[in-house]
């Protein structure tokens, strides 16, 4: 089944990226996401038919890729899947906003258009942006970080274990589903007759493991309120890294880079 | 149903982060109250990864040729209560939208909002509420379709107005909302049937695990029935009162196609046949023609007959089911 196989994959990609040496990885992750914050906000609030400074918005993201040596390549399935449903939804601009802004040679530009690009645009760097934060900060560290934004232990605690245990599952599915389809062959998903069976022992099992793991967290002195995360020190690299990039990301915002380019030239 | 960032402008993002955040915090405190919640963190967290995992395998949907997928919320309220069900819920949602970009960081309220808050509260409020007076098979199977379908179909209405109000789509509000609602109610009865599926297999098991409303509402019943009608009775007003204002006067999905094609919202009828009587008689019949009361066109026209609507289809549904009880107890007595 290659959506389980995509999965574990992607999560292995994620492991093998958090473990090599690069500037991004040993940053604060605090720093990390407040920036992926602002850059959404920031993102996000540019007016749908300015599309130049959607466009400027990409030159943080190419800086990151280039000085992180993270590839954008990487994320090229899941940008299929946004920009999918960006189309959906979008693909009603340029037919029903049909104000006809300038001609290029003789083919109409309209408002539609322009806004139409804008979200696709938009949509693809909001998701390259979440991609850094993720291939640059490990569980453990986002977790740290959240729990420095006061976000309560137990949604932490939870967050982390269904981490850990999604690998484990689903490889378990991936079992059951090799099993399965060694019984079925030729069928496209589960037949309506085993639905309650093959996935209510596995339901049952998973139950009893949730059993175990409790147990065995007991066993080493669980508590809800004395959970513990690997301290990570504030440094002047990260300092410098929010700060260069705070003010990298409001240039960006808010002046006219492109325009400014332009007049130079005219 | 996953919103991407670019469908949300900060505004609506930030806000449902925060709603979301204000359901998560109390849910939170109201786990902590619970005799056994320290055992329930580690269940949480395991049963997240379950749903996670299990949303990757297809079910074959009979007589289709498609198939369909587990979502949840409804399948974790069953077996850990609406909070820890939101709960982990909200794990699930964050994994997918930071490893599998599965909606974005900042539509992560929204799709909190759409996906875990309807599956999770709103279904396991039907659930309790068939629950009451104990559980069986027909009631788990009852309830999970009606949670899941209603679930669905209140987070695609929020996944609408949230879009609509990041203005990010020129998409007619009517025409949006046909696309969805109809899609959703075709995969909500799938998710509804594959829960009531598991469920069932887990009653027949193992039905001590099986969240169980009564036993609580005895100890510590907050929600009278009544109150629950009362509540709801506000909601239909709120509903059909309020958000009737927002309606979009533009036609409707239909009506954009035949006026499309005809260049007129109505099709054009034809002289003295059935079209003509039968239309006579809807206009004699109809109490609030076009959404409005006759003769009025105004918004507290469309505001009260919102309201009227409301109340006619509960009354109507109220009225059915008495009868249909009324039916059972007489043929009760006939076979005694």
């Amino acid at each position: 089944m290659n959506k389980i196989e995509n999965a574990i994959y992607q999560i292995d990609m994620f492991d093998k990226q958090i473990n090599q040496k690069s500037i991004f990885n040993q940053l604060h992750p605090l720093f990390k996401l407040l920036l992926t914050f602002l850059y959404l906000i920031l993102l996000t609030s540019i007016n749908p038919y300015d599309i130049f400074t959607t466009i400027a918005m990409g030159i943080y993201l190419f800086i990151i890729s280039i000085v992180g040596n993270l590839p954008i390549k990487n994320c090229k399935k899941q940008l299929k899947v946004v920009l999918l449903l960006l189309i959906i939804v979008g693909i009603a601009n340029p037919i029903i906003d049909r104000r006809v802004i300038t001609y290029i040679n003789n083919i109409p530009i309209t408002t539609g258009m322009i806004s139409f690009i804008t979200l696709l645009i938009k949509g693809s760097f909001a998701l390259i942006n979440t991609y850094f934060l993720i291939a640059t900060t490990s569980i453990e560290s986002i977790c740290y970080a959240l729990k420095m934004l006061h976000l309560p232990n137990m949604l932490i605690i939870v967050f982390m274990l269904i981490y850990r245990y999604i690998t484990v599952f689903l490889k378990q599915v991936e079992d059951i589903w090799t099993a399965y389809s060694m019984r079925a062959p030729k069928q496209k998903g589960v037949h309506y007759t085993a639905w309650k069976s093959l996935i209510g022992s596995f339901m049952l099992r998973s139950i009893d493991r949730a059993q175990n793991v409790y147990e065995s967290m007991e066993l080493r002195g669980f508590s809800p309120d004395m959970f513990l995360l690997e301290k990570r020190k504030i440094n002047v690299r990260s300092v410098s890294y929010f700060t260069i990039g705070v003010m990298l990301l409001l240039i960006l915002r808010f002046i006219p880079i492109f325009n400014m380019i332009g007049y130079i030239f005219i | 149903m996953h919103m991407s960032d670019a469908l949300v402008s900060p505004a609506v993002g930030t806000t449902m982060l925060i709603a979301s955040g204000l359901a998560a915090a109390y849910s939170i405190k109201k786990i902590k109250q619970e005799d056994d919640f320290k055992k329930k963190i580690p269940t949480m967290g395991v049963m997240g990864a379950f749903v996670f995992a299990t949303q990757m395998v297809n079910f074959t949907i009979p007589g289709t040729g498609s198939s369909g997928h587990l979502c949840g919320g409804l399948l974790l309220s069953a077996i850990l209560g609406p909070y820890g069900g939101f709960l982990s819920m909200i794990g699930v949602l964050l994994i997918q939208c930071l490893f599998f970009a599965d909606g974005g960081l900042l539509a992560l309220g929204g799709n909190i909002w759409n996906m875990a808050f309807y599956g999770c509260f709103v279904g396991s409020l039907i659930w309790k509420l068939i629950m009451k007076n104990g559980m069986s098979k027909k009631k788990i199977i009852v309830s999970s379709i009606i949670g899941s379908v209603v679930a669905l179909q209140l987070g695609a209405f929020s996944v609408v107005i949230e879009t609509m109000l990041s203005g990010v789509t020129e998409l007619p509000f009517g025409v949006f909302l046909t696309a969805m609602q109809p899609i959703h109610l075709a995969i909500g009865l799938v998710e509804g049937l594959i829960t009531a599926g598991v469920l069932c297999f887990i009653y027949e098991a193992r039905p001590e695990m099986l969240w169980s409303p009564t036993q609580k509402m005895d100890k510590q019943s907050k929600l009278s029935y009544s109150k629950t009608i009362a509540i709801l009775v506000c909601s239909f007003i709120i509903i059909g009162g309020g958000i009737s204002l927002l309606a979009s006067s533009n036609p409707d999905g239909l009506e954009w196609s035949i006026e499309k094609i005809t260049g007129d919202t109505e099709i054009e009828k034809k002289e003295s046949n059935i079209y003509t009587e039968t239309e006579k008689i809807q206009n004699a019949t109809a109490i609030l023609p076009d959404y409005a009361i006759k003769n009025n066109d105004s918004i507290i026209g469309t505001s009260i007959s919102g309201i009227i609507g409301c109340g006619i289809t509960v009354i109507f549904l109220i009225g059915l089911g008495t009868i249909i009880k009324f039916k059972r107890k007489k043929e009760k007595v006939k076979d005694e």
